[in-house]
């Protein structure tokens, strides 16, 4: 019996991991210029969508596919945080809300006219297959560990470029005070479009692995944004290892409600969540 | 081009700036010759910070002519007014709390023009700072925040300085430290313009004054050479 | 024709157009009395919407949340409990009440774009929930009975025309709320805090107490509306009865492209959509691509919407909210501040 709730427990900590990869842009972006992109989980399965075609058309493998992708996400969040976002930016932020938000239903109605509304997935092949014994009837899904340790990696490649690099510190100024980073002469506008370039590179990444993990379809998005909500929120806004915890807890959380079923492992997410909110609202390792 | 006697480092010329209709500086001329102080005075709302913004290209409306070495640089971006060689130390001093003394202090650094003033020289002019290297800017007494504004403005290499009331908030013990410190930038050639409320202070440095009135340039002149209250009567507009 | 001409014309035709509402089920067909009590329990969700995120500065895009509830309580109400079907429905609204104060303490910890989406999360958790409740039919949900749907009239065209005095009603009462809550001292002081003057706090108006006001205010008349809704659809279903595309989305864009933070904006909007929907269903999934796109373009051109655009020739509003100070104050001020220039020569 405490085997099948641990290797339970064990599914829910490496789903933490893939939660982790969903929000680790979203944190990055909310921290530095101050909104949620309410599309991210959309671009997330946008995504998906063209590493699909990469690796039906082309014959690609996933990895090489995902490689091949993540400069051009790079670009492409930098141009969308460029020459639309920034439009909107910094006023106020109901346009913001309203803007990504219209992207969301765009995007997903683009997809569905594009792809129609069959639920597709991506082949791991040997590696989707592959389980890791670690005991008494303890196994864990190999592609399962390898996505755990992606998101502990990016958390860590993140932290670095953040914290020990001379962009990094000037995304962290543009973060603390955008007014006074251009009375000094840093561009704002082209720093915060390299960190929406850097957020896409998360979501190329987190793309690429969910792809495998599990369905995608059209109207997917919502699910993946509310995931990245609960766990920036849960986490700590503005804390990128705050991320991994709260992504461990809302796993954890979902793979205990989904001992019962599939609805009751979403509830069980969104009552922790509120559950969190309430006694700690400021998350559980707050930057602000 | 290179500011010449004929030609002084910064001239404003005739420059308006609006704020949606509102005209907050009314066709005002300027010049700072390099190696001169130039402070500015006036009350609250007279239009010093605006025409500093101005002058960094932190303006949305600006007309007349800002030349810069004999450049325009009206239009021109912050970032490139900045590597071109002037640098403004902001009014509340502007620093980036949750980043480290070095790190504030090497954005100056990044976004100048390279130049002979380095790190070495910073630690040396601000020993109290060398000391603090990592602490987090946001837990600096005022005036530490002071020196870190300040030295972050002369690691740009600036030929042009502008300050913002850099006294204010601060203890007058402080307000000395830091003003004792501007005949020493001025010695290495660099043009200052000081926009401050403390008179005194303002023309106790000085080589020259503008004074300004809503937006217009009330009285112009060498502080020796004007009375007190001449300086009231057209600072309050009497 | 002058500009005061054209804005009283405008009113005066707007005058009308309510009467002839109060009166379409005498003027109208069938068909169109139920797509008029569409309109209405659409401008119902809309006015609150834009009430929200255009006076409270609360954005919300969960506001499906109460539209189900309200759906579901009126069955639990109606169907269940065997109450008086049209006493179910300000009961619905009862309900919808109690959720929004839990609702509103926990999500107004988080703020702007993170209280919106927190308001999607509640959403979510209570359309799943409301799936677990197996006699309100589980997961796929089920149909309202048909006595239920025959106590609101024996006769098709008699039924028709009750729900649509409902909805008609409900619509009117919300109009008429938010109308005078506007003209009230909050409503200026959230104008006020809107517009960015500082002179909310100075008028004496705590800004927190009037945003949680608007907040709890809201959901009775959503859930109200969700039970008319349900009268029209005949059904309940989590999917359906909280559906994010018809209850927010839909109604969000409508109020963007009317002119969100105005009276007429939500009016206009959804009058608009109705207008549109007959060429836009043949499209599919591109009219939300286009209704989504215009969105962006009208946010971006004009953030009061099309009304911004009209009110920009008529010079005023239609329905007047804002207070004009009167002549006689004007002339006092005048005269006081010729009096300071004279004393100080």
């Amino acid at each position: 019996m405490t085997a099948v709730w641990l290797n339970q427990l064990l599914q829910g900590v490496m789903l933490g991991g893939l939660y982790t990869l969903f929000a680790i842009g979203l944190s990055l972006s909310a921290g530095v210029m101050r909104f949620v992109n309410i599309a991210h989980g959309d671009f997330i399965v946008l995504t998906c969508y063209a590493l699909l075609l990469l690796t039906t058309l082309l014959g690609l493998s996933p990895v090489a596919a995902t490689l091949i992708v993540l400069p051009f996400a790079f670009l492409f969040g930098f141009g969308l945080q460029r020459f639309l976002l920034q439009r909107v930016v910094g006023e106020n932020v109901l346009l913001v809300i309203l803007v990504t938000f219209a992207l969301s239903i765009i995007i997903e109605n683009g997809l569905l006219e594009g792809f129609g509304a069959d639920p597709q997935k991506i082949s791991g092949g040997w590696m989707e297959t592959a389980t890791v014994a670690l005991g008494e009837g303890i196994n864990v899904g190999l592609f399962q560990i390898v996505t755990f340790v992606a998101a502990v990696v990016l958390v860590a490649a993140l932290d670095l470029l953040l914290y020990r690099t001379g962009i990094g510190a000037k995304i962290r100024a543009v973060s603390d005070d955008v007014a006074a980073a251009n009375l000094i002469g840093l561009s704002s506008v082209r720093i915060y479009a390299v960190a929406m370039g850097i957020t896409f590179v998360t979501i190329g990444i987190a793309a690429g692995f969910v792809s495998i993990w599990t369905n995608f379809d059209p109207a997917s998005g919502p699910t993946r944004l509310l995931v990245a909500f609960e766990v920036i929120v849960m986490g700590g806004l503005g804390s990128l290892w705050g991320s991994l915890a709260g992504g461990i807890v809302l796993g954890v959380a979902q793979a205990v409600g989904g001992q019962f079923d599939i609805a009751w492992q979403i509830m069980a997410g969104h009552i922790v969540f509120l559950i969190v909110l309430a006694l700690r609202p400021q998350g559980l390792f707050p930057k602000y | 081009m290179e500011a010449t006697a004929e030609s002084p480092l910064l001239a404003v010329e005739g420059v308006s700036v609006f704020y949606g209709n509102f005209r907050a500086i009314d066709r005002v001329d300027i010049t700072v010759a390099a190696g001169e102080i130039v402070s500015i005075i006036g009350a609250n709302g007279a239009g010093k910070s605006t025409l500093l913004k101005a002058v960094i290209g932190q303006a949305e409306r600006v007309e007349g002519r800002i030349l810069f070495a004999g450049d325009d640089i009206i239009g021109r971006t912050t970032e490139a007014i900045v590597a071109s060689g002037v640098m403004l130390v902001p009014e509340g001093r502007r620093l980036f709390p949750s980043l480290t003394v070095e790190e504030n202090l090497r954005l100056g650094w990044d976004v100048g023009r390279k130049g002979e003033f380095g790190f070495a020289d910073i630690w040396r002019l601000f020993p109290a700072l060398a000391e603090r290297k990592r602490q987090k800017a946001g837990s600096l007494s005022g005036g530490q925040q002071q020196m870190v504004a300040l030295g972050r403005a002369l690691l740009a290499n600036p030929r042009l300085l502008l300050c913002d009331e850099i006294s204010l908030g601060l203890a007058p013990l402080v307000i000395n430290e830091l003003y004792m410190l501007i005949p020493q930038i001025k010695a290495r050639g660099i043009g200052i313009l000081i926009v401050e409320q403390d008179i005194e202070r303002s023309l106790a440095v000085a080589d020259r004054f503008y004074c300004l009135l809503e937006g217009r340039v009330s009285l112009v002149g060498c502080p020796g050479e004007v009375t007190r209250d001449q300086v009231i009567k057209h600072y309050f507009g009497l | 024709m002058g500009p005061k001409l054209i804005l009283n014309g405008a009113r005066a035709v707007f005058a009308a157009g309510v009467v002839a509402m109060a009166a379409a089920p005498y003027l109208f067909g069938a068909n169109h009395v139920v797509l008029l009590t569409e309109f209405m329990s659409m401008l119902v969700l809309a006015i609150m919407w834009n009430l929200l995120a255009g006076y409270a500065d609360i954005v919300t895009v969960g506001q499906h949340a109460y539209v189900g509830v309200g759906a579901y309580a009126f069955f639990g109400f109606a169907a269940l409990a065997d109450l008086n079907p049209y006493l179910s429905i300000p009961l619905a609204g009862l309900v919808a009440f109690a959720i929004a104060v839990p609702t509103m303490i926990l999500v107004f910890r988080l703020r702007t774009a993170y209280l919106a989406i927190g308001t999607w999360v509640v959403a979510e958790l209570l359309m799943l929930a409301s799936g677990k409740l197996n006699a309100w039919g589980g997961g796929s949900g089920t149909s309202l009975p048909i006595s239920i749907v025959l106590s609101f009239g024996r006769v098709r065209g008699e039924r028709l025309a009750t729900i649509y005095w409902l909805a008609f009603g409900l619509a009117a009462i919300a109009m008429l709320a938010t109308y005078f809550l506007l003209r009230s001292r909050i409503g200026i002081g959230l104008t006020a805090m809107r517009d960015n003057e500082e002179g909310a706090a100075a008028i004496g108006v705590n800004i927190t107490y009037a945003r949680i006001l608007c907040f709890l205010g809201t959901a009775p008349f959503l859930g109200m509306a969700g039970a008319i809704i349900t009268l029209q659809k005949l059904r309940i279903a989590p999917p359906a009865s909280f559906s994010i595309i018809d209850w927010t989305v839909f109604i969000i864009f409508n109020v963007v492209i009317g002119g969100i933070g105005s009276f007429e904006g939500p009016i206009i909007g959804t009058i608009v959509y109705f207008l549109l929907r007959q060429y836009l269903a043949g499209l599919g999934a591109w009219h939300l691509i286009l209704l989504g796109s215009f969105s962006i373009i009208i946010i971006l051109i004009e953030k009061r919407g099309l009304w911004g655009l009209i009110r920009r020739g008529l010079g005023d509003d239609l329905i007047p909210i804002a207070h004009k100070p009167s002549a006689t104050f004007d002339g006092a001020v005048k005269a006081n501040i010729s009096a300071a220039f004279d004393n100080r020569r």
